[in-house]
């Protein structure tokens, strides 16, 4: 019971109100800005008339008055927002009309969750396995090499790593297709020979992401391990006789793993435009691309989309890691 | 002087402090340049590096080093912009919820973590997506600075709850010191070795995100940055028709620049952390 009432329950309201505030962002940004925006939309695609299919000009016109809310109060429109995202529509995406927008999401979407959620297993788990390594025996040279390695490839953005990958083999080696999910054309079945063509398009955004993740978690968790290899019990279990092994993978580093836990709860949101971005360089067919498509062919529906359900699955996976946190903790287990 | 002679025993300070003088006399050399940024076919098109034209010209006939000097000026600018605003904001916010706990404090968290929770590059497109025909150096600026300021209100805010804890404030409040007085004067000493290397952190991010802003055409593609040159090198399909040396010159000192910014704010907190110090230039 007060596990419920002291961290359950203010863990959820915590998590309403996030998503509440990250969605009245969403809708007060459009109306904050000095132009009105349905006028600028209607404007441009009144500019492209002639190659849009005859109705879709009034369909998006009738979406986009009710999405912005021409009618009414900021009350009312406010209403009418939540009205749609509750029913989770998002209108029709104007650059492949008459396509819904939850259509286009839910294609993309698997895609990007598949390629987040293995790099982000993987980085995590290999980066504190080294960061805890290289942490106990940090005066080693190995050790200080792989610090230096990291040194280098952490500050770089997202952007920047996975295009000097691309450059690197696009030009140097060419051992992995440099855009696409599959072949062209391919049809999505559940066949060996789609899932290697699959797995095969991703190594390449998989790798930049996981090896900018390692790089990350190796340098997180080399200061947290040092400052645990510091603390007394540390010491106490060496005079006691325990052997390095032992203490490195049963006291050190799952200690240090607890931080670590909190800490890719808190910057999951940047993993994943992280991820949207590195699917724009390789041209992985995930939302990052989806999102790229929406900005160039100016599809506001789309992109609204694309926010909104990434606040939503975001604060959620959030709230998943943050209430696993406990099973973690023999301190709390324990309780 | 002993603190620069201190500094410079570690390599990563004086690799990144070469790097961020080379930069930056680039970034002066630009009010030199014989070109104007915003013309094109000035010179010829499509040449490889040589002696007349160092690091070749682009297919908009312009001369790739002197561009690169315009786009690391401005990049810099931009990044200065965002993180001074954004440090201000920071610190208001940070002193406030620190100084005032009860409801300020948990409000003010509140917006803080929203902020770090949500995937912000989206909020970023669609807001820079409504100002894209206003997009200039300040209003990218603005726009970073709006946006970077939570996770250094949470350091900020650590390290002044600290503070209240101790004698000196009460000291302070007992004879009479008011609390602006009080939280600039008093506190703010304590404060500025953490303000100054999360600057040098947010700078890098600005940065970033004015590339990845750039790449999807949502800033002013007529203002030379690291982004919008890698932009027009990729529109252009430098890659497949084997212009290297336009693509690698805005990549190249990106990276060059992101390294510079980390290894110079790591190695200014492991100065500024005295358990470290003492490791690195011993205890005298």
């Amino acid at each position: 019971m007060a596990f419920i009432r002291g961290y359950l329950i203010p863990r959820l309201i915590q998590y309403v109100l996030v998503i509440w505030l990250g969605i009245t962002l969403v809708f007060i940004i459009p109306r904050l800005t000095p132009n009105d925006p349905v006028m600028r939309v209607v404007g441009e695609l009144r500019g492209r008339g002639s190659t849009l299919e005859p109705g879709t000009m009034d369909q998006v016109i009738a979406d986009l008055t009710e999405m912005y809310g021409l009618q009414g109060s900021w009350l009312d429109q406010y209403w009418a927002f939540w009205g749609r995202l509750f029913r989770a529509d998002f209108g029709v995406s104007f650059f492949q009309f008459p396509t819904r927008v939850n259509h286009l999401i839910a294609t993309a979407a698997p895609w990007t969750m598949a390629l987040l959620l293995t790099t982000t297993a993987i980085s995590w788990t290999m980066g504190n396995i080294f960061g805890g390594l290289a942490g106990y025996y940090s005066r080693k040279p190995w050790s200080r090499t792989l610090d230096v390695i990291a040194m280098v490839i952490r500050p770089l953005p997202y952007y920047i790593f996975s295009f000097a990958l691309l450059l690197i083999f696009a030009y140097v080696v060419r051992w992995f297709p440099i855009t696409g999910g599959a072949q062209l054309g391919a049809i999505p079945t559940w066949k060996w020979s789609y899932i290697k063509d699959v797995l095969w398009h991703s190594v390449l955004p998989a790798m930049s992401l996981i090896i900018l993740g390692v790089a990350v978690n190796f340098q997180t968790m080399k200061l947290i391990v040092q400052n645990i290899n510091a603390e007394s019990f540390v010491q106490y279990a060496k005079l006691g006789g325990v052997t390095e092994d032992r203490i490195v993978g049963r006291y050190i580093i799952r200690n240090g793993m607890l931080p670590q836990i909190t800490g890719l709860a808190l910057s999951l949101g940047q993993i994943f435009s992280g991820a949207l971005i590195t699917e724009i360089v390789f041209s992985y067919p995930g939302l990052g691309s989806l999102l790229y498509n929406a900005i160039i062919n100016g599809d506001y529906n789309l992109i609204m989309g694309i926010t909104v359900f990434s606040i939503v699955t975001i604060t959620t996976a959030i709230l998943i890691l943050d209430l696993t946190y406990p099973l973690f903790d023999p301190r709390v287990r324990y309780n | 002087m002993k603190i620069l002679r201190d500094l410079f025993r570690d390599y990563r300070f004086a690799v990144s402090f070469c790097i961020l003088a080379v930069l930056v006399f680039m970034a002066l050399l630009s009010f030199f340049s014989p070109y104007d940024p915003t013309l094109w076919n000035v010179v010829p098109r499509d040449l490889k590096p040589s002696l007349k034209y160092l690091l070749g010209t682009d297919s908009n006939g312009q001369d790739i080093f002197w561009m690169a000097c315009f786009a690391v000026r401005n990049s810099l600018i931009i990044a200065l912009i965002a993180t001074l605003v954004s440090r201000i904001i920071a610190i208001l916010v940070g002193m406030l919820a620190g100084y005032k706990g009860g409801a300020t404090d948990r409000v003010l968290m509140f917006i803080s973590d929203t902020l770090l929770v949500i995937p912000l590059f989206l909020i970023m497109v669609l807001l820079a997506m409504l100002v894209r025909e206003y997009m200039n150096l300040v209003v990218l600026g603005l726009l970073l600075s709006f946006f970077g300021w939570a996770w250094d209100a949470r350091l900020i805010r650590s390290v002044i709850l600290s503070l209240r804890e101790r004698e000196f404030t009460k000291n302070a409040i007992l004879s009479g010191t008011g609390t602006l007085n009080l939280v600039l004067n008093e506190y703010m000493p304590f404060t500025m070795p953490l303000i100054f290397s999360t600057l040098i952190n947010n700078m890098a991010w600005a940065i970033g995100l004015e590339i990845t802003l750039a790449i999807l055409g949502l800033v002013n593609m007529t203002i030379p940055t690291l982004g919008t040159m890698l932009n027009w090198a990729i529109n252009y399909q430098a890659i497949l028709l084997g212009r290297w040396w336009w693509i690698l010159t805005p990549v190249t000192l990106s990276i060059f620049l992101f390294i510079a910014l980390y290894w110079l704010s790591v190695s200014i907190s492991e100065y500024l952390d005295p358990r470290t110090r003492i490791q690195r230039v011993g205890a005298g």
